[in-house]
């Protein structure tokens, strides 16, 4: 049951219902705790919303995400990713929907060490079938588009960490998906940097109408997004869409 | 997934790890030389044993003569003569038997020109050379009518005639053997050691009625030091001892359970024994070897266990940009497997370059066969799949989620 009424007219892209999610871990004298991160979280995000979650460590923002991004699977709760059922799909179809629906900007950058900003930014076509004089062609087309085309070769440690997070970019960019999701994009740049990052997300979201799910820790990032969502302790304690009011009392 | 991009990408991780994938390869590049070396020492063994055993002749028998007792004494076999010339026609009529040989032998002086040498010298019947399969080097064999008039002719085994003549031919010389003329007739071919070492091709061989008469002399006349036997074919080999046997006994009257006088042996049988015996080597080796594969295998899991902990995060990205399970277990085990692959074909050069190093330093006969160098290649990649199975899979099994936040 959506919360959320936005003026966007389109229809959902992420819909979630009572999502939980607790791990299990066995303490030293074997014991099993259960250690619950997220309660009854419902959601919908719709298609082009510009989305930033925020809360402190440990409120389950991280663990969102990853369940947003099919990196990580849900105890208990339904979610709906472009009205696709996550729980009825295999392993071969979440790695195919990550690899074509969905792109990841880390805080890490986490790109593959030792290998061309090039080949990073190809990297998921390979996955996606497409031969590699192909892929490298679109890759560096990308590259240019972020203003790294002659750091095509480079490998991530002779890079920025701005140029980093671009490269990482480019890569979350070339399968075309309908969704970034950005965990802590800004986390490691300095604030000029990070300024600039922000500005190429808030351009990719307006122009090319990407849905972008954020998780920061930063109001000043947060305020790039139009939708601000507050995590504490694993409940969603408010949700502010600057294109509509909505009542947070009902969400507590 | 495109199988071509995922080599690509096994390629480049191994290229990374330049020495790592280098250590690596060395256990299977140390194990498949191994086996080739160790297959073709042990095939090279069983071929040379195969060759002696053809030179010798096939279904032979030796019929030596027995051991007597006098007095409480026992001598040792051929002590008594007791194997006669006749005894050797008398075999020769045998159904299952296609020929004999008596042979009675001595050592001599040969002369030629200024030269001498000393050897054995074979005093037979011309079926001598058909049944010790001899093939003649130059000329030919003495005869029967040589044989019934005891003529003065020689055949000459290869080393004695290159001693005594050099580059010269022999045939129609004549040499002295103890100061009594001889006109060379034959030349052998060169036959190499015998079963048991000794050197077959120092030799002369004249008519054994020559031998007697003329040249040994004979304090029991008629008797021989041994026969040879060739039975008509090798599935009658036992058939055929039982009739040498009880002929044998008959002719020298031997009743019921009094010991034979003479000894039969089955030479076919004994090269069995050494083809078996050069057979367990074979494999004795081989299996050694093996070990050393198993260890370079054991070598391999061991790297890739350790690479797929520390590209943990490496995996996560992969997945997390759209690799699925099977993609990372491909890359993984292509990598093992790429080991394997070239660790076994610079192995496999590295085995023969040995093996022929082997054959010039120890003088040894090495057989290669491409069989052996496919199965060393096959076992090879056989282990890179075995080993690189666990690490790949363990890979392929990682959840992404926390191998992205593996630090």
């Amino acid at each position: 049951m959506p919360l959320i009424q936005t003026n966007h007219s389109t229809s959902p892209l992420i819909r979630i219902e009572n999502l939980c999610k607790s791990y299990s871990l066995e303490d030293a004298n074997g014991k099993i705790i259960t250690n619950q991160v997220l309660f009854d979280i419902n959601l919908t995000i719709n298609q082009g919303e510009f989305v930033a979650i925020m809360g402190h460590s440990g409120s389950g923002k991280s663990t969102l995400m990853n369940i947003l991004g099919y990196l990580d699977t849900p105890t208990s709760g339904s979610y709906w990713l472009s009205e696709k059922n996550v729980a009825a799909l295999s392993g071969d179809e979440l790695a195919r929907i990550r690899n074509r629906n969905i792109g990841f900007v880390f805080q890490g950058f986490n790109l593959l060490k030792r290998m061309t900003a090039l080949d990073n930014v190809a990297a998921p076509l390979l996955y996606a079938g497409i031969n590699r004089s192909n892929s490298r062609k679109q890759a560096l087309e990308l590259l240019r588009r972020t203003g790294l085309e002659n750091f095509a070769m480079h490998q991530p440690n002779q890079l920025s960490g701005g140029q980093q997070q671009r490269v990482a970019i480019s890569r979350a960019l070339i399968n075309q998906p309908p969704l970034i999701l950005a965990d802590e994009p800004t986390g490691n740049l300095d604030s000029q940097t990070s300024r600039e990052i922000m500005s190429l997300f808030e351009q990719l979201n307006r122009d090319q109408g990407i849905t972008i799910v954020l998780v920061t820790h930063e109001d000043d990032i947060a305020t790039y997004a139009r939708r601000l969502i507050r995590l504490k302790d694993g409940h969603i304690i408010y949700d502010k869409n600057d294109d509509v009011e909505t009542t947070l009392d009902e969400l507590v | 997934m495109n199988l071509f991009s995922i080599i690509g990408e096994a390629l480049r991780a191994l290229r990374q790890n330049r020495l790592r994938t280098g250590l690596t390869m060395l256990g299977m590049i140390i194990g498949v030389a191994a086996v080739v070396l160790m297959l073709s020492i042990g095939q090279g063994a069983q071929t040379k044993i195969n060759q002696t055993i053809a030179a010798m002749g096939s279904n032979l028998f030796i019929v030596v003569p027995g051991a007597t007792s006098s007095g409480g004494f026992s001598f040792g076999s051929g002590s008594i003569r007791t194997l006669t010339i006749n005894d050797a026609h008398a075999v020769a009529e045998l159904p299952s038997i296609s020929a004999t040989a008596p042979v009675t032998t001595g050592t001599v002086q040969l002369n030629y020109a200024a030269k001498n040498w000393s050897t054995i010298i074979t005093g037979t019947t011309p079926d001598y050379f058909e049944v010790g399969s001899w093939k003649m080097e130059s000329g030919t064999t003495f005869t029967e009518s040589d044989l019934r008039s005891a003529a003065r002719v020689v055949v000459l085994g290869s080393i004695t005639a290159k001693n005594l003549f050099n580059d010269e031919d022999p045939v129609g010389k004549t040499i002295r053997i103890t100061n009594r003329p001889f006109l060379v007739v034959g030349v052998l071919m060169a036959k190499g050691q015998s079963l048991t070492g000794r050197d077959q091709d120092d030799n002369v061989f004249i008519p054994i009625t020559t031998s007697e008469r003329q040249i040994t002399g004979n304090q029991f006349p008629g008797s021989i030091r041994y026969m040879l036997v060739q039975g008509k074919s090798a599935d009658e080999m036992d058939i055929a001892e039982i009739e040498i046997t009880q002929l044998l006994r008959q002719r020298h009257r031997i009743s019921g359970t009094k010991e034979n006088d003479f000894t039969v042996r089955n030479l076919t049988a004994i090269a069995d024994v050494a083809t078996g015996a050069a057979k367990i080597m074979s494999m004795v080796l081989g299996a050694i070897a093996s070990v050393s594969l198993l260890v370079g295998g054991i070598g391999i899991m061991n790297i890739m266990l350790v690479s797929v902990t520390e590209r943990t995060r490496e995996i996560g990205i992969r997945m997390a940009i759209g690799a699925n399970q099977r993609a990372i277990l491909t890359q993984f085990l292509l990598e093992a497997m790429m080991i394997c692959i070239m660790g076994g074909l610079i192995g496999v050069v590295l085995g023969i370059g040995g093996a022929w190093l082997v054959s010039q330093v120890a003088d040894m006969l090495i057989v290669i066969t491409l069989g052996m160098i496919g199965l060393a290649f096959l076992f090879a990649s056989a282990v890179g799949i075995f080993f690189g199975f666990y690490p790949a899979k363990k890979a392929a099994s990682l959840k992404p989620v926390d191998a992205l936040r593996y630090e």
